[in-house]
């Protein structure tokens, strides 16, 4: 029954989901591509994921291809600073007061701004895409660390001071088992934004890419190209958070 | 001079309604190779005092020596087993107890330390368990497990915070019999705090009561006359037992140093080391 319900249930919502689409496309906004002509028009870039007839013009599967490993390396950026500046606002009390405030300064700054500073200070449209994806997915990263390491319980900091461990050791045997499951979810949050952020900087740069096929696709009046563009990075922002649930279980099972 | 001697040692905390003043000069000798315990009531007073000679927390006023050495900060020659356990969830039994004798043993080849390890987990029984996380213990077994690792920091003093209130009866029963038995072989001088006065008298020496606080004092050395090693089921008929608790129980009740009208101080702080409500068991009760 539950079984049923968990098949049937999400089968509903997407159904009422393509309805709604339906009656946009027919009622509201004609140039609104129906569901069916969508499909219609997008099969070859689905079926042919890989195909290759230009700088653009690509199968989804490529142009998804060049969207990860570009969001892998900014992701990858993010972590590399985010969860080393989690770990010392979280330990240090000076730190904490000195950069918080910048931080929470920093934070709310959009992907859109970031961008154009990228292009200056970077000069090429790659690293540009790379910065700021990694300047915007940090922070969750950053913020979860920084708590995850204050919440430490104070029992488990006493059998190190107890035992007088040297800080090394206090931090990689209590501090950082401690404060992972805190740190992992920072690092599924990061995900997340990352892989929202990939839309903007590609449309802004140009890149080929999901989001740098999108924009062209509009700007040559391909609409139904544009709900291909939006149902791929649906897809596979879903599939990667769930697959950062999957390992996060695993992490939590420890 | 005695081995540990605590001095007019006081202690409060700032809480939302004022300070609340929950050690009130504490006095206490101790010989190598003895064992006391300290009996007192929730939220007397009684993790405050141990968390105080534990170095972890430092006295307003009066100081701790331990053989001459005045106590400044936490330190493995104090070896405690903490209410709560305290044990590392990540790590399993044999992680949790090496990381102490890495620790106090760290310029020992590795070999010697897994060694002495495997012992100290065969020495609390729990051989079959080493690989295991504390999750998957039950509260007895997780107990034992820090009753090892306070031996492993080789403690010259091992302080032992109300180490078996959070288990049932039986398992209770079985650890406090355990104890007598490694406390015999290892010869540790110890503090035992409790709220079980039977519990005191198996163990120790000698016991001391600590008055309900605020502002709590030790009451005087109450001597438990009995042969080791202890036998449980003929405890409690002896007459040197029966007069050890009747003595506790009194002192318990005589030594009270506050005034009744102070009282509304008590519940002002509760700072995490302060005991947290738990019933007294048994043996406070009229009788």
């Amino acid at each position: 029954m539950t079984r049923l319900r968990r098949m049937v249930l999400p089968a509903v919502g997407i159904a009422s989901m393509l309805a709604l689409w339906s009656l946009v496309s027919a009622a509201i906004a004609p140039d609104l591509p129906s569901p069916l002509r969508t499909w219609e028009e997008s099969r070859r870039y689905v079926l042919e994921p890989f195909f290759k007839e230009g700088e653009m013009n690509q199968g989804i599967g490529r142009l998804a291809f060049y969207s990860l490993l570009r969001v892998a390396k900014g992701y990858a950026l993010a972590l590399a600073i985010g969860t080393p500046l989690g770990f010392l606002l979280g330990l240090s009390r000076t730190f904490r007061d000195a950069f918080d405030p910048i931080i929470q300064f920093l934070r709310p700054i959009s992907p859109l701004a970031w961008l154009p500073l990228g292009l200056v200070v970077f000069q090429r449209s790659e690293p540009a895409a790379i910065f700021t994806i990694a300047l915007c997915a940090m922070w969750p990263t950053v913020i979860n660390t920084a708590v995850g390491v204050r919440a430490i319980s104070p029992e488990h900091l006493n059998v190190g001071r107890v035992l007088r461990l040297s800080r090394w050791t206090m931090l990689t045997r209590i501090v950082v088992p401690a404060s992972l499951p805190h740190v992992f979810t920072g690092w599924r949050l990061s995900l997340g934004l990352a892989w929202l952020v990939i839309v903007a900087s590609e449309m802004l740069t140009g890149t080929p890419g999901v989001g740098g096929f999108l924009w062209q696709e509009y700007n040559s009046l391909v609409y139904s190209h544009i709900l291909l563009s939006v149902v791929t990075i649906g897809a596979i922002g879903f599939a990667l958070d769930r697959l950062m649930g999957l390992v996060e279980a695993r992490f939590k099972a420890v | 001079m005695a081995f540990l001697e605590v001095r007019g040692v006081t202690k409060g905390f700032e809480g939302a309604r004022g300070r609340r003043q929950v050690l009130g000069g504490v006095d206490l000798e101790l010989e190598e190779g003895a064992f006391v315990a300290i009996v007192g009531a929730s939220g007397s007073g009684k993790t405050t005092l141990v968390s105080l000679m534990a170095g972890l927390l430092a006295p307003d006023a009066g100081e701790i020596r331990l053989d001459g050495a005045r106590v400044t900060g936490p330190g493995p020659e104090r070896g405690v087993v903490f209410q709560q356990y305290s044990l590392l969830p990540w790590m399993t039994v044999r992680e949790n107890v090496g990381l102490a004798v890495d620790a106090v043993r760290a310029g020992q080849p590795a070999a010697a330390r897994r060694a002495r390890t495997d012992e100290l987990i065969a020495l609390v029984g729990l051989g079959a368990a080493a690989g295991k996380r504390p999750r998957e213990l039950s509260g007895g077994m997780r107990q034992r497990v820090a009753v090892a690792r306070g031996l492993a920091m080789e403690p010259r003093l091992l302080l032992l915070d109300e180490p078996f209130s959070a288990l049932d009866a039986l398992t209770r029963a079985t650890l406090q019999d355990e104890l007598q038995r490694i406390c015999a072989t290892t010869r540790s001088t110890g503090i035992l705090v409790t709220n079980d006065v039977d519990e005191a008298i198996l163990l120790s020496d000698r016991v001391h009561a600590l008055t309900p606080g605020p502002g709590a004092v030790l009451g005087p050395a109450i001597p438990v006359a009995l042969p080791r090693p202890r036998e449980r089921r003929h405890l409690s008929l002896s007459p040197a037992y029966q007069q050890a608790r009747r003595d506790i129980v009194l002192s318990l009740r005589t030594c009270r140093t506050t005034p009744a009208s102070e009282a509304h101080h008590e519940r002002a702080a509760a700072p995490r080391d302060l005991d947290a409500g738990q019933e007294l068991s048994g043996a406070l009760g009229p009788g």
